[in-house]
């Protein structure tokens, strides 16, 4: 097969550049892969990627949400599951405002264009994406944290879980939002996961013990 | 022919108030910044290399530095250089940016808030102080940039980051012993005198003046060198400090008194000042 050079790295000639500072790492799986792991907290849209956008405008039939890129993203309020130009008065795209929290993907995304983002998967359906409800706290992390959180079996995930139940959404544009039953709760979830930068494996099992003990 | 500069600004990492940080950075960069040396004869331009002759700085007449403050709720609540999180909800934003000579060179209002023209004077007069300040470290910080350029030392971003070492040392952590500390203090508050009589309700004359036991006799006559300490302790705390008191050799400063002792407790080792306190007899809680 043929091998992949992931981002980070780049060809030059025969031989490969490297573009950003950090770890190399190697999949062997269908043909073999090179990537950089790197540490960055700027998020650049990429075509796929699964963000939290924020309602900053309402024109006309599309929305203009802040993905945290270099130009804000549209999204047609047809994007929705079960929305259809007849069907205007769509519960979801009605009630959007200013302000809301979007889940969506990106349908278009290069440096040339403005992105533009769906709430739909390729066969229609919303497949978890769509308005974020009511309270819980929106938060930015490191794009690092956010693919370590979104490993399948993630032990951060796990051990937090045994806390207190939540509802977690993450994005790859390094926004995180949390719900938890109460406020205190919630804002220690948002002080763990901002500390799992940092902290080691045993620190924050040490950090967790301490909460549960309390 | 003319110079032409262009100060280029990358953000690596920012907790909101970008604006602030910006402006110290830019007028900084400026001010540190060398040209190369020019001398102008008739039409002939030479333009020395830094190797002939040392480059010199730009003139720079005044140094201004931006001050943000954030209002919340309708201008009630006001919040000097707000971090990301305080930006993202508050109402309105006022920018203003002033020298050390405090004259305001721009002032800039965004957001819904309605400002009254005293909350704006009362900013003015709160950036004035914050620029005074930031324009002192900028001076400390070129000058002594200068210096260790001078010297020969080394300078630059990488030697201005404080060095952050894991050092050989190691603090053994003291055991303290509590086995019977329990017994300790049963047999300290055995000893002990009962606690003054407690005046629970204050006797009231008028709305306003009321009055809590019989009060004493005033004896501000007699104490030139002594001092009056207020006792407002539990029993517990208090046999504990007695205990100390009589151990303790050094100056010690704590509040902590015993309403129960006639004798004066002398604290101080020290010549100069001599620390008398008089506890008087059964005397009911006094309110000053």
């Amino acid at each position: 097969g043929r091998l992949l050079c992931g981002p980070g790295l780049r060809r030059s000639g025969a031989g490969l550049l490297v573009t950003k500072c950090g770890l190399l790492r190697h999949r062997a799986a269908g043909g073999g892969a090179y990537w950089v792991d790197s540490q960055q907290k700027r998020y650049v849209p990429v075509k796929g990627d699964h963000v939290i956008g924020i309602v900053t405008a309402k024109a006309g039939d599309v929305f203009r949400l802040d993905v945290g890129g270099s130009e804000p993203a549209s999204l047609s309020y047809l994007a929705f599951e079960g929305a259809t130009k007849r069907n205007r008065p769509n519960v979801q795209a009605s009630a959007l405002g200013v302000g809301d929290l979007i889940y969506g993907q990106f349908l278009v995304a290069n440096k040339d264009m403005e992105p533009e983002m769906v709430c739909i998967d390729s066969s229609g359906k919303s497949s978890g994406m769509g308005i974020i409800g009511q309270d819980g706290f929106l938060f930015k992390v490191s794009l690092g944290l956010i693919r370590k959180l979104l490993a399948p079996k993630c032990e951060i995930i796990q051990d937090l879980s045994q806390l207190y139940p939540f509802e977690l959404v993450l994005g790859m544009n390094g926004r995180i939002w949390v719900k938890a039953k109460t406020v205190q709760q919630t804002l220690i979830l948002v002080n763990i996961l901002e500390a799992c930068e940092y902290m080691t494996a045993e620190q924050r099992k040490q950090a967790l013990a301490k909460l549960s003990g309390n | 022919q003319v110079w032409q500069i262009r100060l280029d600004m990358h953000l690596l990492n920012h907790d909101g108030n970008i604006t602030d940080a910006a402006s110290i950075a830019g007028i900084v960069a400026l001010c540190h910044f060398r040209r190369p040396d020019v001398s102008v004869q008739g039409e002939e331009v030479t333009v020395y290399t830094p190797e002939e002759r040392d480059p010199v700085p730009l003139s720079i007449h005044h140094m201004p530095i931006c001050v943000s403050f954030a209002f919340f709720h309708q201008g009630t609540y006001l919040l000097v250089d707000p971090t990301e999180r305080e930006e993202r909800v508050m109402d309105g934003l006022l920018v203003i940016a002033m020298n050390k000579h405090r004259d305001i060179c721009t002032i800039q209002s965004s957001g819904v808030v309605m400002l009254v023209q005293d909350q704006i004077l009362r900013c003015s007069k709160i950036t004035a102080v914050k620029v005074a300040e930031i324009t002192e470290l900028i001076q400390k910080a070129l000058e002594n940039d200068q210096k260790v350029r001078k010297e020969g030392g080394k300078f630059g971003f990488a030697e201005s980051i404080p060095n952050q070492r894991i050092t050989a040392f190691k603090m053994e952590s003291a055991a303290v012993d509590t086995n019977n500390l329990e017994q300790q203090a049963g047999e300290i508050i055995a000893k002990a005198d009962p606690p003054s009589e407690v005046f629970a309700n204050p006797i009231l004359h008028t709305p306003g003046t009321a009055q809590i036991g019989e009060g004493v006799e005033n004896s501000w006559g007699d104490l030139e060198e002594s001092e009056k300490e207020e006792a407002v302790e539990e029993e517990g705390e208090s046999e504990a400090a007695a205990f100390e008191c009589h151990k303790v050799e050094t100056e010690d400063t704590s509040a902590v008194r015993e309403t129960k002792n006639d004798e004066p407790i002398v604290l101080s080792d020290s010549e100069e000042e001599e620390v008398v306190i008089l506890e008087p007899q059964e005397l009911p809680r006094k309110t000053r």
